[in-house]
């Protein structure tokens, strides 16, 4: 019973903020003009004929995806070090060397996209 | 309990203080204020930020609607609701639509956890000032802020157009490279008030902020979150010569309030998080928290009541302040350079300091040594390295630039050494002329075939 009231009031506050996000976007609809002109529900592009978009956005440079994909594996190593953060005093040095033993383990494919080129950016 | 007196720290992972047994009118009560704390701040630090940037340029900013300005924003906000809602002929619709309010309710919801204040009474009932805590307090504020990507990614995604679109990318690209360093940063101040509820963090600084002894944490998240934020020198997202407004480029009238309001908010909640973390949070500044300590009243009179919640607003528009004047003063970054502090420099400084912590504590937890001194040596090393790679990088990149305008310096070639264009019979390249004082070009003329000598080189051989 306790642990369910402890969530509860961020549920409040998300409501709150949902109806107050929704009430905006719906009243911005309703108070704003509506002139009709052909030229401004057209892509803006400084005021040149917009470039043909292809559905679904197009494509974009593979940098993006391999941002991504080092950003999950350090993510994944964040939420490792949390815990053993949390109960370091009670794991003592123990602890200290199988997370020495992590953190080299991860830092070794660090060091090796670092080497490919990975983190450049050009 | 403070942090160097302390040995080992018992398994306080639950929030200090009583959370959950709160009446309902009280939970809506809280929420309400809470929302309307968040809105009140934004327009407030627009207005701040729109004087304190005019300061700072020789101009006078706002100043016409309410005192001071003050109203400015509001006016604004009102103004763009009554300009006309455009939803591009090329956009998908829904996703258009949703992607504002994507962005705007995390911010929000982040904001559940922060503690203004220690307990006080409100309408007779004893409560905490903080709506609601949790063993995983940070964890949850982590969690809650990168749905707001979503709203960002969406909103680029679905204008159907090329500037959000790109926007878009960069922003996420951004948020959760910075993201990572932010999260390293926070792993030292877990190690020290083995605990991740805010409330707890909070009680465990009552003697010492963290931001001293963990300085290098506090620098990096200082850093992170500006990046996290994409304000300037971060700004990257919204870089005008580039992308027009990116990711929100299609939005008007209240959607794109909306995008603001959330961005500002976000303004808050990472400083916020800064002050809880590493900044003593409620808690008064040194001098002020000594007032009215005695036996009976340990805390002191300004860390009672509702003198908290002055020191905790007062922290947070500091870090606002910085960011202001960060955008006042600081050029925008190109993105190679943002990429490269971000995975090449606070990455692998976080992760060094997180061990160097780790090991320090472990070795004093058993070894009777002055950890506190150890920590603000350790701390001040590795703080003057972060320093000092910034500015190596600067440097070299200087050195760079003046080596490359050193070069043309050394004689000018209007011929350009003969290549693509060969002297005519009868003309004689100008770089040779001062053949004797210049030895770059010297150098060059010996290095070329024989057969592409011009009469007066051949002379002199």
């Amino acid at each position: 019973m306790r642990r369910v009231n402890v969530y509860a009031p961020i549920l409040v506050l998300g409501l709150l903020s949902t109806g107050f996000a929704v009430v905006s976007v719906v009243a911005g609809s309703l108070t704003g003009p509506k002139r009709y002109n052909r030229a401004r529900l057209d892509a803006y592009e400084c005021g040149i004929e917009p470039t043909p978009q292809p559905v679904g956005g197009g494509r974009f440079p593979v940098k993006y995806y391999l941002t991504a994909m080092l950003f999950i594996i350090f993510d994944i190593e964040i939420i490792f070090l949390y815990p053993w953060a949390v109960a370091f005093d009670s794991l003592g040095l123990f602890g200290l060397v199988e997370m020495v033993l992590f953190i080299v383990t991860v830092f070794v494919a660090y060091a090796y996209v670092w080497r490919r080129g990975g983190l450049d950016w050009d | 309990m403070s942090v160097h007196t302390l040995g080992r720290l018992p398994l306080a992972y639950q929030p200090a203080g009583t959370f959950g047994t709160d009446p309902w009118w009280l939970v809506v009560l809280k929420a309400v204020g809470i929302f309307v704390f968040l809105v009140v701040m934004t327009l407030l630090a627009i207005w701040w930020e729109r004087r304190v940037v005019a300061r700072m340029q020789h101009r006078i900013g706002p100043n016409r609607v309410g005192p001071q300005g003050l109203l400015q924003s509001l006016a604004d906000g009102i103004k763009l609701a009554l300009k006309e809602d455009i939803v591009p002929r090329a956009a998908d619709k829904v996703v258009f639509v949703l992607a504002p309010v994507l962005a705007a309710v995390p911010a929000f919801m982040a904001y559940a956890v922060m503690p203004f204040g220690p307990q006080v009474s409100i309408f007779g009932h004893r409560t905490m000032l903080q709506l609601t805590d949790l063993p995983v307090a940070v964890l949850y504020v982590i969690a809650v802020t990168s749905i707001g990507v979503y709203g960002i990614v969406l909103a680029g995604w679905s204008s159907g157009s090329t500037y959000p679109l790109l926007g878009a990318l960069r922003s996420s690209a951004q948020v959760i490279s910075y993201e990572i360093a932010m999260g390293l940063s926070f792993v030292a101040v877990f190690l020290f008030a083995g605990s991740m509820s805010t409330s707890q963090i909070v009680n465990q600084q009552t003697n010492l902020w963290f931001a001293i002894p963990l300085l290098p944490s506090f620098l990096i998240y200082a850093t992170a979150m500006v990046g996290e934020t994409n304000r300037a020198p971060f700004d990257l997202p919204e870089a005008e010569g580039e992308l027009v407004g990116g990711f929100h480029t299609e939005y008007s009238s209240l959607k794109f309030a909306l995008f603001f309001l959330a961005e500002y908010i976000n303004m808050v909640t990472v400083s916020t998080l800064a002050t809880t973390l590493f900044l003593g949070g409620w808690r008064a500044p040194w001098p002020l928290s000594l007032v009215g300590v005695d036996p009976a009243h340990p805390e002191g009179l300004l860390n009672t009541g509702w003198w908290p919640v002055l020191w905790f607003i007062a922290k947070i528009n500091i870090f606002i302040f910085v960011f202001i004047w960060l955008r006042g003063t600081l050029p925008r970054l190109r993105y190679d350079q943002f990429m490269r502090i971000g995975w090449k420099i606070l990455i692998p400084v976080s992760l060094l300091w997180i061990l160097a912590v780790a090991a320090i504590r472990a070795l004093t937890l058993d070894i009777t040594l002055d950890r506190r001194t150890l920590f603000v040596w350790v701390g001040g090393v590795l703080a003057v390295v972060f320093v000092v790679s910034l500015a190596w990088d600067t440097l070299a990149e200087r050195r760079g630039a003046a080596g490359a305008q050193d070069v043309p310096a050394a004689g000018f070639d209007p011929m350009a050494g003969g290549y693509p264009v060969p002297p005519l019979p009868g003309q004689s390249l100008p770089a040779y002329a001062d053949l004797a004082v210049s030895p770059v070009s010297a150098r060059a003329g010996s290095a070329e075939p024989d057969g592409t000598r011009d009469p007066v080189e051949g002379d002199d051989a």
